[in-house]
């Protein structure tokens, strides 16, 4: 074994270790976890809400991006930027109504604004599978993460079975809230290993930033800029735009958000997560140098590594090993636990309400198994690129946020069926989209390129507005004319 | 609603709107290409924004509970 590789197992046992001990230190109720009883200050939901934005992703999928596809890269500062801003208007509506309903999960907000069970159940079973393109990509990231750091001793695939049990290990012996330590321990160290690496590779190898993208002008001009065909213009406002609309609807940031002791606390996170946003530019660097350094190299979500095996000690590589690991298990084990929450209380209670704590704790267990397993597959089979993966995920949750952003007005004309039926043609699109990777120029061929171009998931939420709003009209005639009859019922009474 | 929340639109109108304007690698600025540099931009400004509209909202005056 390697000194980086047992850098990185030594990380492995010690978050362990830390799970054990917090664990034995205090044993929470369910819903204590889950929402810290709504006593959570300014700057703990910032941390939190912050961290939540970088994962191993950040690291390996965000250089693998800007390695093979340059500028398309800077989406994710872009609809970041734009996302969080919302945090103003947004969040402080849907705190102040989960706090007057007892609200703890994002399903029961559904199915309490919609009074609908089925709805609730429903928007479970979406949130568990935009959520699975996500775990997807954390069991990647271990495989390419340990395959690349052992130097080619150990396969991807056997990595992501060791990576799988790893994950699994630390979620079972951590038990629901995991370690607060390990998570405060990834978020320092993914910070410090983002901005040494993206300030010192381009200083190293090509004196300064002017430098490196002189450097990249030279190899690669096409990469600074959007390109005419395929990630376009088209591409990148679509795919800011469909993002930062939905970008606090992942299912797993709902509890964050439930969290907080006040609605201020988010106006003051519209301020900050900008600028917090931009961290991700020194991942754009790395990528970069790594356009220059490593022509050869094939697979893009190799690149950080590759490149820091190029440049560092072993001994180094290895922390940078273990920040990726760590990035995969603190947002891994918070996925796989929020995923198994909501199927147990969202869809199991409500369907079978006589379920004990027992079966139910058992039942969640098992369904991480489950999850994980056709998570591992999944990242073993799949061929696509980390980045293409999060797109999918995106795809899918941005089609919560019509009915979620309407339900907060005063007066809802979304009736639960418009919003249940528009959502699940959104899912049904993005899901058939992707598992046939079907284009919008497979679609149109005769369309120009400025619509080819356009991001799938802008399609599929349209249709999801567009079947929103149809049959919500048609649902709520019935509706309506029932309240008409029963007023001319009133006036005829009084008169 | 009150209107000092619509410069809240600006960096959509910049980023949304502009990408197809700014997609471009000259001029370099601090030696980063234009079309980043726009975006690094707006998002600096993103901050700059929210907090003019943080500190003329009168909401953030009130204590709640």
């Amino acid at each position: 074994m390697n000194t980086a590789l047992l850098i990185i197992t030594l990380f492995l046992i010690i978050s362990i270790v830390m799970g054990l001990l917090a664990k034995r230190g205090k044993d929470m109720s369910m819903e204590q976890w889950a929402i810290g009883g709504r006593g959570f200050g300014g700057l703990f939901v910032f941390l939190l809400l912050a961290g939540e934005t970088y994962s191993v992703f950040t690291l390996l999928g965000t250089s693998g991006l800007a390695f093979n596809n340059g500028a398309a890269a800077f989406y994710l500062l872009a609809f970041t930027a734009l996302g969080t801003i919302t945090s103003y208007w947004l969040l402080p509506v849907i705190w102040k109504y989960a706090k007057e309903n007892n609200v703890v999960s994002q399903s029961q907000f559904f199915s309490k604004k919609y009074n609908s069970t089925g709805l609730g159940v429903f928007v479970a079973v979406v949130g568990v599978v935009a959520l699975i393109p996500y775990i997807t990509i954390l069991f990647k990231s271990m495989g390419i993460l340990v395959a690349a750091t052992s130097y080619g001793a150990i396969s991807s695939n056997v990595a992501i079975w060791v990576g799988m049990i790893a994950l699994l290990g630390y979620v079972m012996v951590s038990g629901i809230h995991g370690s607060a330590w390990t998570s405060t321990i990834k978020d320092f160290l993914i910070f410090f290993v983002i901005l040494f690496l993206g300030i010192y590779l381009p200083i190293h190898y090509h004196g300064s930033l002017g430098g490196l993208f002189q450097a990249v002008s030279e190899v690669k001009p096409q990469a600074l800029t959007l390109p005419e065909k395929g990630l376009s213009v088209s591409w990148f406002i679509s795919t800011v735009a469909i993002s930062s609309f939905a970008y606090f609807m992942w299912p797993h940031v709902a509890p964050t958000v439930f969290a907080s002791k006040n609605a201020k606390a988010f106006r003051l996170n519209a301020v900050l997560l900008p600028i917090y946003a931009i961290m991700v530019l020194f991942v754009y660097f790395v990528g970069f140098t790594a356009i220059v350094q490593l022509p050869g190299l094939k697979s893009g979500d190799f690149a950080l590594l590759e490149l820091s095996m190029k440049t560092f000690d072993p001994w180094f590589v290895g922390i940078i090993g273990a920040t990726g690991l760590l990035a995969t298990l603190v947002p891994g084990s918070m996925m796989l636990m929020s995923a198994a929450t909501m199927i147990t209380t969202n869809v199991i209670e409500p369907l079978k309400p006589n379920v004990s704590d027992k079966n139910k704790a058992l039942s969640a267990k098992g369904f991480v198994v489950l999850l994980s397993i056709v998570c591992a597959f999944f990242s073993m089979s799949e061929s696509s690129t980390l980045a293409t993966l999060y797109l999918t995920s995106f795809s899918l949750i941005t089609q919560m946020a019509p009915s979620m952003y309407l339900s907060l007005r005063k007066n809802n004309g979304i009736t639960k069926y418009g919003a249940g039926i528009g959502m699940l043609v959104g899912v049904a699109i993005v899901i058939y989209v992707t598992f046939t990777k079907t284009t919008m120029a497979i679609l149109f061929p005769s369309l120009p390129s400025v619509i080819q171009d356009l991001n799938i998931g802008i399609i599929a939420l349209a249709a999801n507005i567009l079947v929103m709003f149809i049959i919500s009209s048609l649902t709520k005639k019935t509706i309506v004319n029932n309240g008409n009859n029963e007023n001319k019922h009133d006036v005829k009474l009084t008169s | 609603m009150k209107l000092y929340y619509l410069l809240a639109l600006l960096p959509y109108i910049a980023i949304l709107g502009g990408a197809a304007f700014v997609n471009k690698v000259e001029p370099y600025v601090l030696g980063i290409p234009f079309f980043l540099f726009w975006i690094i931009l707006w998002a600096v400004l993103c901050s700059v924004i929210m907090f003019v509209i943080y500190r003329l909202d009168p909401i953030n005056k009130e204590n709640e509970e």
